[in-house]
């Protein structure tokens, strides 16, 4: 029931009661479909987007391009398994283009970030070149704006 | 200085009253905005903000921009099935408002009579009175759905009859009028020679049943003024856009008051509505989704409160009961404002026959109604003790 599924993805804090009452199916079935889309998979894990530069911490994040030289009837997932394994790595994408993995690293500095790429990504076999490209800022992510909200314009009363 | 009878006539607005005081209190939830609270998706107010930078800011033609119109008339044929000829058959207009008001002033001579079954939209009996009209009020309660039955239109036709005014999905109940019971109107107006002005503006904010348009049911296509906007279903309320389709006399004769008042709806906004018609539909259809949610969510709590609500199938209004409570709608509405800080607009601004209600409106957030519910139930239970 992928309505369920969209509800958790805008807002995983809401109850088997609350689901249950939008999409119009009871609580026990609401319950049931969504432990089996967690024991499939389907469902990874609940999260929650973090502002952390207003509690004073500022992560370092960076978007690194990877090319990587493809062996045959290996391809590109062993290569991605290994830098995704690091705890470091938030993010691993194949993806078209001049480059073949796009890698998202985070770090408490630039330079921890920096050697991280030189002393683990780049000296992976089969990594030909990387790209790495720091964020500077965050507008949008996951959908969340991080912007401040605009309050509510309209009028509070109105026919 | 001298103040026109007929404007004297028309009491003062139950609305306002309640926005003056709602607007002097803090952090309260309202659930009393008749509009959505989403803002215009991005892509129609770029083509907007795009059409200025064109530098397209001259008067259109009256009817309103010819690709506008054609992309209506495309639009009302390929889904409901009728036919209105886009050079003379569609206006476009500053809101659903102004279409009322054109609609009403083009058929109806002073003293006429239109029959508006309530509870209904507040401006539709006032704008009778600006027209030099009577309306003739018909309530209607929860034990019909809030749907007129079709002899009580029938008695309230008179030899000054002209029109019946109605609006379905509904402000204030959401409630939507099934297909025989509109062909059953449509057969009373035919039977009478009646106009129908059908205000269709919550046509696609509708859940788990089919719209029907007035003018595709038997006998209704001549007689049908046939109304429609942008306002709720693409969140464009502030652009005051929307549009009106009828016989061409009718046209013709909504084209030559609205001609010397306004002139052309603004170019800004017909540009917009291009852009909503070509691009608009999977905002607009998000927008629906999230509607629909919501109004699971507020339906069941109302009722899990104690307060009997039927499901409202359209618009995104709901309407419980407050009987059981034993108060008034202007008490209840009152109190739970200065106990709970959450406002409601009382039913019998929308006709006497809403008294016992009150509107609950979910255009907004589902953490605005789930506070709102808690805070209500609270109240509820307090009332009851």
């Amino acid at each position: 029931m992928k309505e369920i599924l969209r509800i958790l993805e805008e807002d995983s804090r809401l109850g088997v009661e609350e689901i249950a009452s939008m999409t119009g199916k009871s609580p026990e079935e609401v319950k049931a479909i969504i432990e089996d889309y967690e024991c499939k998979g389907i469902i990874r894990c609940y999260k929650t987007v973090v502002d952390w530069e207003k509690v004073g911490e500022e992560p370092v994040i960076a978007f690194i391009d990877v090319k990587v030289s493809p062996e045959r009837g290996v391809g590109f997932d062993d290569i991605a398994e290994r830098i995704y394994r690091f705890p470091e790595v938030r993010a691993v994408y194949l993806v078209s283009g001049q480059h073949d993995l796009r890698v998202q690293v985070t770090g408490k500095s630039m330079k921890e970030v920096a050697f991280f790429v030189a002393e683990k990504l780049a000296t992976i076999d089969r990594v030909q070149s990387t790209n790495t490209h720091f964020m500077l800022k965050r507008y949008k992510e996951d959908g969340v704006i991080f912007e401040v909200p605009e309050g509510d314009r309209r009028l509070a009363i109105t026919p | 200085m001298h103040i026109s009878s007929r404007v004297k006539a028309v009491p003062a607005s139950g609305i306002r009253k309640f926005f003056d005081i709602v607007s002097q209190m803090e952090d309260v939830i309202s659930l009393g905005v008749g509009e959505p609270d989403f803002v215009t998706p991005w892509r129609i107010r770029e083509a907007c903000i795009y059409s200025l930078e064109k530098g397209y800011t001259t008067y259109t033609s009256n009817y309103g921009l010819l690709e506008l119109r054609e992309l209506l008339s495309a639009y009302i044929e390929g889904k409901y099935g009728v036919r209105y000829d886009p050079r003379n058959q569609v206006l476009i207009t500053v809101g659903v408002s102004e279409a009322i008001d054109l609609a009403l002033r083009a058929i109806l001579e002073p003293g006429e009579e239109v029959i508006v079954p309530e509870p209904c939209f507040v401006a539709y009996q006032p704008c009778v009175v600006f027209a030099c009209g009577v309306p003739v009020p018909v309530g209607t309660g929860s034990e019909t759905g809030f749907v007129p039955r079709p002899e009580q239109i029938e008695s309230a036709v008179t030899p000054k009859t002209r029109a019946i005014m109605i609006s379905f999905p509904s402000n204030p109940t959401g409630a939507v009028m099934p297909r025989d019971d509109l062909q059953a109107l449509v057969d009373i107006a035919k039977a009478h020679d009646l106009y129908i002005i059908s205000d269709e503006i919550y046509d696609k904010l509708i859940y788990g049943v089919e719209h029907t348009c007035v003018a595709s049911l038997d006998g209704a296509y001549e007689r049908t003024i046939y109304l429609n906007g942008f306002s709720k279903a693409y969140a464009m309320t502030g652009w005051r856009i929307g549009y009106a389709a009828s016989n061409p006399d009718v046209i013709e004769a909504m084209i030559k008051i609205h001609q010397y008042i306004i002139m052309c709806a603004p170019i800004t906004a017909q540009m917009a509505a291009i852009e909503a018609l070509k691009n608009g539909e999977g905002d607009m259809l998000e927008m629906i989704r999230q509607y629909d949610r919501r109004r699971r969510l507020i339906v069941g709590a109302l009722n899990g409160m104690g307060l009997e609500c039927l499901e409202p199938k359209g618009a995104f209004y709901a309407f419980p009961c407050i009987k059981s409570a034993g108060l008034s709608s202007d008490e209840f509405a009152e109190r739970l404002l200065f106990e709970e800080k959450v406002a409601v607009v009382p039913g019998n601004v929308f006709g006497k026959c809403g008294e016992g209600y009150i509107r609950c409106s979910y255009a907004t957030s589902l953490q605005n109604i789930q506070q709102a519910m808690e805070r209500m139930a609270r109240f509820v239970q307090k009332v009851n003790q």
